[in-house]
This record gives C-alpha cells, structure tokens and sequence, in this order.
C-alpha cells in the first residue's frame, strides 16, 4: 500500500468517524437508550420469572446477545446510511472520480461501520454493569466475533446501499430480514428449547453463529461447534467482500 | 504540444435504449481552454461523465495526457479534476472539510491539503464561509466550492460543467478571470455552457455536439467567420420613415432604433453613407445578439433538420 492509498482510507475512515460523532444523537445515543430498555424488561423484570438459561442467570445470558444485536444493527444502519445517503445526494462522485482504489472506498466505510459497532456494543457492555456481572472466558473469541459480525453486517449494508435507489430500499432489508434473523438468532433463547425440527431450521440462520460464537466468548458456553461458527462468519466476510469489490468494479447501482 | 485529451470512437447505450453518443472523436491539446458546447440532452453530460469515470461507457477509447482509461483508470483519474453541472458535495459538511477531504481521496497528505484549500477558499471568496454549514451557501458559492474541491489535486485537467450556470454577472467575471489564471498556469480546461458569450471570451477551440456527434469542431475564430451576415442595431437621431427603412432594408425596433443586417462582404462604410444621404445620423451602433449564439443555433437546427428527415 503506497502513501497516496493510505491518505485516501486514513481521511475516507476519519470523515466516517466524525460523521458517527457529529450526530452522535442519531448514532450512538438511541442504541443505548433501546438496550437499556431491554435489559429492564427482558433481563430485570421478566428475566427473574425466567430463571436460568445455558447455566447462567437470564440476564448474564442476553448480555451477549443483545451486545451482539446492537453491533449488528448500528454497523449496517452506518453502513446503508451513510453510503446511501452519499448516494442519493450525489457526493459518492467525490469518490468516484478520485484514483482511490475501490478496495479503499469499501474498507473506509466498513471502518466506520465497524467504529459505531464497536462504540455502541461497548457503550451497551457498560449499561449491562449495571445489572449483571459480566463474565468472560475468553476475551480474544469476545473480540474477534465481534469485529468479524460487524464486518459482515457492513459489507451486507454495502450491497443493500449500492443496491437502493431509493429510501425504501434501505429500510425493508432491516425490517424484514435483519431484525427477524437477529431476534431468531438465540439473542433471548438458547435454541436447545426448540423443537429438534426449529433447531435444525434455527443453523440455517447465520446470526445465531455469531451470537452464540459470541456468547461462548463471554460465558464459555454455545448452542453451535464454535470452529463451524468462525468458519461461518469468515466464510461470509470473503463472499460478501468479493461481491462488494466486483460491484464497485462494475460500478452496480453507482455508475450508469 | 502534447494531447491532453483524446477520445475515440465513443459511443454509449443506456439501458433504456437511448443513444447518447455515435462514435465520438475529440481532441483536446494541452494548455488551451477549450469549448465544448451543444443543446441539452446533446451527449456533453455523458461525454464528460465517461471522462471523469462517472458514466460507463459501451465501447471506445479515452486517453487523458496519453493513459488510457480503459487500461489504468485511476491514472487517469489522478489527472483529472470536475465541476459538475448539479451540486454534488455534502450540504452538512463545512467548505474546509469538503475541499480537505476531496484532496485527501487523491492522496494529498492532510498538511498540504489545508494549506491548499486555504489557497482556493481565498482564492474565490469563500475563506470567510469556510466553517459554515456549506447548504447555506449562495448559489454562486457553491458553484465556487466546486471549482476550489476540483483544485485540490492540482489537475492537468480540469472539467467545467457550465461554472457559471446561476451565478451574477460580477461573480461570473471573477469566475473567468480564476479560470484564464490557472490555464496560464498550464491547467489544460475543457468548458461546456450555456452562455454563449463565456466561450467566445475564454476558448480558442471549440466542438458543438449534438445527438451523440460532433458537428463541428475548428476554432471560435474560424467558426465565425462562416456567418456572412451581422445583425446591427443603429440608434438615430430622428424617427426613421417607411421609405427610409425600405431603401436600407431595415426594421425599426423602437421610435428612434432600426435593426440593420449587414453582409460580411459589405464595407460598413457604406451602409454609413446610405444614412448619411438619407439625413440621418447614426447616434450608438451594436450588435444585436452574440454572434456565436446565432451560428451555434443556425448548426444544431440544421442538425436537427437533417436528423429529422433521416
């Protein structure tokens, strides 16, 4: 990587990240708010009804999990967001005419998917310390899912980006198909409480891999093998970074 | 002189069928300010966007200072920088930022692109503006901001999309007297617009293009001289007669103005002696509209004619 390259993704991940803190009330603020609710309703109020799930009290069991769906989320919604945005108000061309390699348009903004992802499930980490203990077993599995999750959530919000045309488009991809698969991933529920049918349908669904590949970083336990749940995950940072990388290539849904 | 840019048997197909350009073949040597003029929906968009990398192209070949775009486009890339015709940078981003940003995606390390976007802020009366929200900028300043982001990698090649579309006449001058600045500074510059007036004062060469072709191509100076008549208006110093404007063939455009068409082969002087002989004295004389604006038209309704009838 030359000079040039470097400037190029050192100033394209630093306008990312200003961005994310210049509406930090858009960005950070409303996750923390959201989670904070869960953790009373689900882990403080129900979760006491619940009893114990994996071995571990019902709240120190959806602490992963929600740090998880709040990664997910904030690092797609950065992603559509703000290359979308980049998109319908033309300003994408100020990246397009430059010599910036696409690899470096792709990894800035992933860079700053990952940089909310990382911001808002640490701010989450910590809300959780206020109701639970939080374990962990193994803090090198804690980061490597949670960068890899992030990584494969903001190339997916890539693809959806590059793909709208309009706003539409970047909402019916999170409201019907991210937000079922996070909630039916095993955030709330350990899949070992499904019919063997639903447990079976439930490892079709890759969220469930990176939560509980998550979750065994934290609490030692999984519902899932967690080398099958890197090899997903990684499987699916190299898929969907080839597919982004050729549709910046072909220039699909930027370049008439 | 070397070639800045050479373009070869473009042609481009939208997916909904539309032809924007046949073929296209343009030359572009380095230094000159050169005209790119034609109707909307002529080509000049898509041209300029298969340029800057902003459109695909179906086949043909771009050369910008000898790289080809289709073998090492960001090479290409490098050399180039673009004032779109429609706003195109971040509304809720500072000037500062805008220009600062835009240099660093060509690499242009953060130190000296601060002292650069200083240098094109003051340049075109923005530095005042350059912490500000850029959405409340004026119209002309945004236009401006553009020009100074297109700057901020010190292209060999700079591409104005009709600058001047919306802004003042003042600004305007300013505007050509920054553009004549940096072609003396060896920045070649490629100018499409609509004021007629702007390319007649700033370009040497010019090509109109219309329906996806150029129709013409050669220079202002010779493109002018094909028109064989000028239209003057000639302010008198009484009310001119019904007998009078028949013997100059003459049309009056108020009580005390005529507008007169004078063939190029005719000496001036003695359209002045038929006046004088009549009684009349001549008190203000001007051209009536700008005379490339009546060829260009003359061209591409011609063109238009002969598309028609094909």
């Amino acid at each position: 990587m030359n000079s040039k390259t470097l400037t190029a993704l050192f100033t394209l991940g630093r306008k990312e990240i200003v961005r994310i803190l210049r509406i930090w009330s858009q960005t950070i603020l409303p996750p923390a708010i959201t989670m904070t609710l869960y953790f009373v309703i689900f882990g403080n109020l129900i979760g006491k009804r619940i009893g114990q799930m994996g071995g571990f009290d019902y709240m120190s069991f959806i602490v992963p999990g929600l740090v998880m769906m709040s990664v997910i989320t904030n690092s797609y919604g950065n992603i559509v967001s703000s290359f979308f945005g980049a998109k319908f108000s033309k300003h994408i061309e100020e990246m397009l005419v430059s010599p910036m390699p696409n690899w470096v348009i792709l990894f800035g903004h992933v860079l700053g998917a990952l940089a909310r992802g990382l911001m808002v499930g640490s701010i989450v980490t910590v809300i959780a310390l206020f109701f639970t203990e939080i374990h962990v077993y193994n803090i090198w599995i804690v980061i490597s899912t949670v960068v890899l999750t992030s990584v494969v959530f903001a190339l997916g919000g890539f693809i959806n980006a590059c793909y709208a045309t309009k706003f539409d488009d970047i909402a019916i991809i999170p409201a019907f198909i991210l937000t079922p698969l996070t909630y039916l991933g095993g955030v709330f529920y350990s899949i070992s409480l499904l019919p063997p049918f639903w447990q079976s349908v439930s490892k079709f669904n890759p969220v469930l891999y990176m939560v509980n590949a998550f979750r065994y970083g934290f609490l030692g336990v999984s519902d899932v093998n967690i080398y099958t749940a890197y090899t997903v995950i990684i499987s699916f940072v190299v898929i969907l970074t080839i597919i982004c990388l050729y549709m910046l290539k072909k220039g699909i849904g930027l370049r008439t | 002189m070397t070639i800045a840019l050479k373009v070869s048997n473009l042609k481009k197909t939208y997916k909904n069928g539309t032809v924007a350009l046949k073929g296209l073949d343009l030359e572009v040597q380095s230094g000159e300010i050169f005209a790119l003029l034609g109707p909307n929906g002529a080509g000049k968009s898509t041209l300029i966007g298969i340029i800057s990398s902003l459109v695909n192209a179906t086949s043909g070949e771009v050369e910008v200072f000898g790289d080809s775009l289709n073998k090492d486009r960001n090479k290409v890339k490098s050399h180039i920088g673009l004032v779109p015709q429609e706003f195109n940078f971040n509304m809720f981003e500072k000037p500062m930022d805008v220009l600062v940003n835009q240099a660093g995606y060509y690499g242009v390390p953060r130190k000296i692109a601060l002292k650069r976007a200083e240098k094109y802020l003051k340049q075109l009366q923005l530095w005042d503006k350059r912490n500000g929200m850029s959405r409340m900028l004026s119209g002309g300043m945004k236009r401006r901001l553009m020009i100074a982001r297109a700057m901020m990698n010190e292209p060999k090649l700079l591409i104005l999309d009709e600058p001047t579309a919306g802004v003042d006449i003042e600004i305007r001058r300013s505007m050509w007297e920054f553009v004549e600045q940096i072609a003396k500074d060896g920045t070649t510059i490629i100018l499409t617009t609509h004021y007629l007036e702007e390319a007649e004062q700033l370009c040497k060469n010019i090509a109109i293009i219309n329906h996806g072709e150029i129709i013409q191509n050669t220079t202002i100076k010779q493109l002018l001289t094909t028109l064989d008549i000028e239209t003057f208006i000639l302010d008198l110093d009484k009310k001119p007669t019904d007998e009078f404007l028949s013997q100059l063939n003459a049309k009056i455009t108020d009580d005390y103005s005529i507008q007169l068409d004078v063939k190029k082969s005719e000496a001036l002087n003695d359209v002045f002696k038929k006046i004088d002989a009549q009684g009349y004295k001549v008190l203000s004389m001007r051209n009536k509209v700008n005379r490339l604006e009546e060829l260009f038209f003359k061209m591409t309704q011609k063109d238009n004619n002969k598309e028609k009838s094909a």
